[in-house]
C-alpha cells in the first residue's frame, strides 16, 4: 500500500515538474524579440495579475468591477487577432494589442515598457492556455489593398450593412442600438454591447481601415462578432469599412 | 505544563514569522488608493516601490492621469468614488546630535557650554497628507494636496493642467503651485527618517547665504510647459516660477526664476529602460526690501542678484537593481553669499566671491519582489569657493548616508501599508562645534507608511 502511494506521489511530482518545464520552457517569437516565459511571470506578477488573475482566467480582484471583464487566457481565444476565426493568434498580435492597450476598456497601453518586457509577457500569457502546446496559429488572413474610398463604395457598403444583418447589433444608424443588441453576451455570458459607430471612439483593436478590415475578416473572438470571411468578398468589406467610416464623420478622438 | 505551553507560543511565533515571509515571496503588490481605485490597477504597476514612480506610473502622470483607453472621464466612475486618499506615517524614532552645545549644568546657562550628546526618542506622528487628484474632464487634470500637523494645515499643492493641447502629448500646461519636475522626485523618496528622507542637494543654501530660493525640492509657484513622447522615453519640462521660493502671498520681487528639465530614455537589451538627463534653475533674488519703519515690505524685494543650480541625473536598472545617480553645480550672487544689500557694496569683505558647490547623491534599490525592496543612498555636498575668504574651505559640507528597507506586507485595493525600517547619519561641517570637529547626527526609524 506504501509503495503504491509512494508511487502515485513520484508520478505527482514528474507530473507536476513536466508542467512546470513546458511552462518555463514557454517564449514568444516578435521580429528580433525571443520573450521569456520566466520573465515575463515576474512582470505578469507586477502589471497583470490584479485584472487577469493568478491563473490567468481573468478573475483578478479587480474584475468584479471592471466592464467588459479582463480576458480569460486558459481559452486561447483573443478579440485582436490577424489569424482566422477560431484561430489561435500570432504572438505578434498578442504583442501590439499589450502595446495598444484595447479601447473603451481597463486594459492600457503598455507601451511605456520596453519591448523585451512585452515580449516576455507574451510568452507567460501563451503558459495559460494548453492550446499554445497543442496547436499552432493558422497563418494570418490576407488584406488586399485598399480600392478608393468613393460614394458608390459607401452606398454599396450601407446596403451590405443591411443586407448581412450588421443593424441587428449595430442599429440601423449603427449607434449600437440594433434590436439584438439587449440580449447579446461574451463568451462568459457577461452582456456585451455593440460598438457605436457615430461616437467617433476608436475601435478596439485599433483605428486604421486596414484594422477595421481585419476585424471584419476575423471577427472578434469571445464576442457575439463573427467573421465575415467567408459571406463577403474582399472588395464588400472595404466597402463596409468605407461606409462605417461615414457614420463618424466630423467626430474627433485624439 | 509551562514549558509545554511556551514551546507552543514559539511554534506559533515561528510559523507567524514563516507565513509572513512567504507572503512576502509569493503574493503581488496591489494598489495605492485614489487611482488604484479608479482603474483597478495594482500599485505595482505605477510604482516601482510606492511612492516611487515607475516608467508606467510617470507615463500616466505625465499623461495627466490618464491611460487613454476612454476610461479616463470621471463619467466613468461609480457615484461612491471620491478621488481623494490619505497618508499617513506613525513611526518610532531615535535621533542622537553626538556634538550638540549645552549647558555644563542643564538649566543654568551661567554654567558654560560644553560638547555632549543630546538623544530623544519615542512614539510619533509626522502629520497626514491628503491627497486628492485626477480628471475634471478629459484633458483636463488638477492635484490638491493639504497636509494637516500638530500645528495646524497648509497646502503642499494646488495646480490644474490643460492635457495634449493641440492634439499632442509634447503640449501640456499647468498652473499653479507644483513640484518642480525634479530629475529625481523628493515627494516619491523612499527614505522617511529625520536625517535620511530628503535630498539635502535639492535643499542646500551655504551657510551665511541669504538666498530666498533655498532649491529645487521646494514647491514653486507658477506656469509649468511640459512633455513627452507617447511612450515617455523623451520628455522635457520648463517651468517659470514667482522668486519667492514657492511662497505665496508675493513674497520675492516681481522678477520670475526658470527651471528646465530635460530627459531622453534608452533601452538597453537584456537590462532594460535606463534613464538619462540634465536641469537647471536659474533666478534672482532680492538682496534688499523696500522698508516702513525699518521692516521689510513683503514683495518689495529689490536689487535682485543671480544663481543657478545645474546639474545631469540618470537612473539606471540592472535586473533587480536600480540606481540614481544625481549631480549638482550651485552657485549664488557674492551679495547673496555674504548676506549682503547690493546697493551696499562697500560692505563686502575683501576677497569676497559668490559661493559655489558640487554635489549629489548615489541611491540603490534592490527590488527583491513587488513588495518588498532593500534601500541605500549616499550623498554628498562639497563647498568649491566660500562667499567670505576667511571661511575654512570646507564650512558647509555635508556627508550623508541612508540604509533601510520597505516591506507591503498588506495591499489592497483601498489601502497600502508599508512597514518601514531605516537608519541615517549626517556628518555636517556646516555647524559649529565646540571641538571644532563635525557635527554628527544619527536617525533611526521604524513604522509605518500608511495610505488609503
Amino acid at each position: 500500500m506504501r509503495t503504491r502511494t509512494k508511487l502515485t506521489n513520484s508520478v505527482a511530482v514528474l507530473v507536476f515538474l513536466l508542467c512546470g518545464l513546458c511552462a518555463t520552457a514557454q517564449e514568444s517569437h516578435i521580429g528580433d524579440l525571443t520573450g521569456n516565459a520566466k520573465h515575463g511571470n515576474a512582470l505578469y506578477q507586477r502589471y497583470c495579475i490584479f485584472c487577469h488573475g493568478v491563473y490567468g482566467d481573468g478573475r483578478g480582484e479587480s474584475a468584479p468591477y471592471l466592464d467588459p471583464k479582463p480576458r480569460d487566457f486558459t481559452k486561447g481565444a483573443f478579440k485582436c487577432r490577424s489569424t482566422p476565426s477560431g484561430s489561435l493568434p500570432l504572438d505578434s498580435d498578442l504583442y501590439d494589442t499589450i502595446t495598444h492597450g484595447m479601447y473603451a476598456s481597463g486594459m492600457p497601453s503598455w507601451s511605456p515598457l520596453v519591448g523585451q518586457d512585452r515580449a516576455d509577457l507574451v510568452a507567460y500569457i501563451k503558459t495559460f492556455s494548453p492550446r499554445f502546446q497543442q496547436e499552432k496559429p493558422d497563418p494570418p488572413v490576407k488584406i488586399p489593398a485598399e480600392p478608393p474610398d468613393t460614394p458608390d463604395s459607401v452606398k454599396r457598403g450601407a446596403e451590405l450593412f443591411q443586407s448581412m444583418n450588421c443593424w441587428t447589433c449595430h442599429g440601423k444608424d449603427g449607434r449600437g442600438y440594433g434590436p439584438s443588441a439587449a440580449s447579446l453576451t461574451d463568451s462568459k455570458g457577461y452582456p456585451i454591447t455593440p460598438f457605436d459607430f457615430t461616437s467617433g471612439r476608436q475601435f478596439k483593436c485599433g483605428n486604421t481601415n486596414r484594422l477595421m478590415f481585419r476585424d471584419l475578416v476575423t471577427g472578434l473572438d469571445g464576442t457575439p462578432m463573427p467573421d465575415f470571411n467567408d459571406a463577403m468578398k474582399p472588395d464588400q468589406i472595404w466597402d463596409v469599412v468605407h461606409y462605417i467610416r461615414t457614420l463618424s464623420v466630423g467626430k474627433h478622438d485624439p | 505544563m509551562e514549558i509545554v505551553a511556551v514551546k507552543a507560543v514559539k511554534k506559533i511565533g515561528v510559523q507567524l514569522l514563516l507565513g509572513a515571509a512567504l507572503l512576502a515571496v509569493a503574493m503581488p503588490a496591489y494598489a495605492i488608493p485614489a487611482f488604484a481605485r479608479k482603474y483597478g490597477l495594482p500599485c505595482s504597476a505605477c510604482h516601482e516601490a510606492w511612492p516611487m514612480l515607475n516608467n508606467f506610473g510617470q507615463t500616466f502622470k505625465d499623461n495627466g492621469y490618464q491611460l487613454g483607453r476612454d476610461r479616463d472621464s470621471p463619467i466613468y466612475q461609480q457615484p461612491g468614488y471620491w478621488p481623494i486618499a490619505f497618508r499617513v506615517t506613525p513611526t518610532w524614532h531615535r535621533e542622537s546630535n553626538t556634538r550638540a552645545t549645552l549647558d555644563t549644568i542643564p538649566g543654568n546657562p551661567a554654567s558654560g557650554p560644553i560638547q555632549g550628546t543630546v538623544t530623544a526618542s519615542g512614539f510619533d506622528v509626522g502629520g497626514i497628507d491628503i491627497i486628492t487628484g485626477g480628471t475634471l474632464a478629459k484633458n483636463i487634470s488638477f492635484f490638491v494636496q493639504p497636509y494637516i500637523v500638530d500645528s495646524g494645515a497648509g497646502l503642499s499643492q494646488a495646480w490644474m493642467r490643460l492635457d495634449n493641447l493641440l492634439g499632442s502629448h509634447w503640449l501640456n500646461v499647468k498652473v499653479g503651485r507644483f513640484e518642480l519636475d525634479e530629475p529625481i522626485s523628493q515627494e516619491r523618496t523612499l527614505f522617511l527618517s529625520n536625517t535620511g528622507g530628503e535630498y539635502y542637494n535639492y535643499f542646500f543654501t551655504p551657510p551665511g547665504d541669504n538666498n530666498i530660493f533655498t532649491g529645487i525640492g521646494n514647491y514653486q509657484l507658477g506656469l509649468e510647459v511640459l512633455g513627452h513622447s507617447d511612450n515617455d522615453h523623451t520628455r522635457y519640462s520648463v517651468a517659470v516660477v514667482n522668486n519667492s521660493n514657492g511662497d505665496t502671498g508675493l513674497q520675492g520681487s516681481q522678477a520670475y526664476d526658470v527651471y528646465a528639465n530635460f530627459n531622453q530614455s534608452f533601452n538597453i537589451p537584456r537590462l532594460g529602460l535606463q534613464r538619462v538627463g540634465v536641469y537647471s534653475f536659474v533666478g534672482e533674488s532680492p538682496t534688499y526690501y523696500q522698508t516702513s519703519g525699518g521692516a521689510p515690505i513683503a514683495g518689495t524685494g529689490m536689487g535682485d542678484k543671480g544663481f543657478y543650480r545645474a546639474g545631469a541625473y540618470g537612473q539606471w536598472f540592472v535586473g533587480k537593481f536600480d540606481f540614481q545617480t544625481f549631480y549638482e553645480h550651485g552657485h549664488d550672487n557674492v551679495f547673496l553669499g555674504n548676506s549682503l544689500p547690493s546697493n551696499q557694496p562697500s560692505l563686502l569683505p575683501p576677497g569676497a566671491v559668490g559661493p559655489s558647490w558640487n554635489g549629489g547623491f548615489l541611491e540603490a534599490h534592490y527590488d527583491y519582489n513587488p513588495r518588498l525592496i532593500l534601500l541605500g543612498k549616499y550623498e554628498l555636498v562639497n563647498m568649491a569657493n566660500q562667499a567670505n575668504p576667511q571661511t575654512r574651505s570646507n564650512f558647509g559640507n555635508l556627508d550623508v548616508w541612508t540604509v533601510g528597507y520597505r516591506w507591503y506586507p498588506i495591499m489592497n485595493p483601498r489601502a497600502g501599508l508599508a512597514w518601514v525600517q531605516e537608519f541615517s547619519q549626517i556628518v555636517n561641517s556646516g555647524v559649529p562645534t565646540l571641538s571644532g570637529k563635525n557635527d554628527i547626527s544619527n536617525s533611526y526609524l521604524m513604522g509605518l507608511d500608511f495610505d488609503f
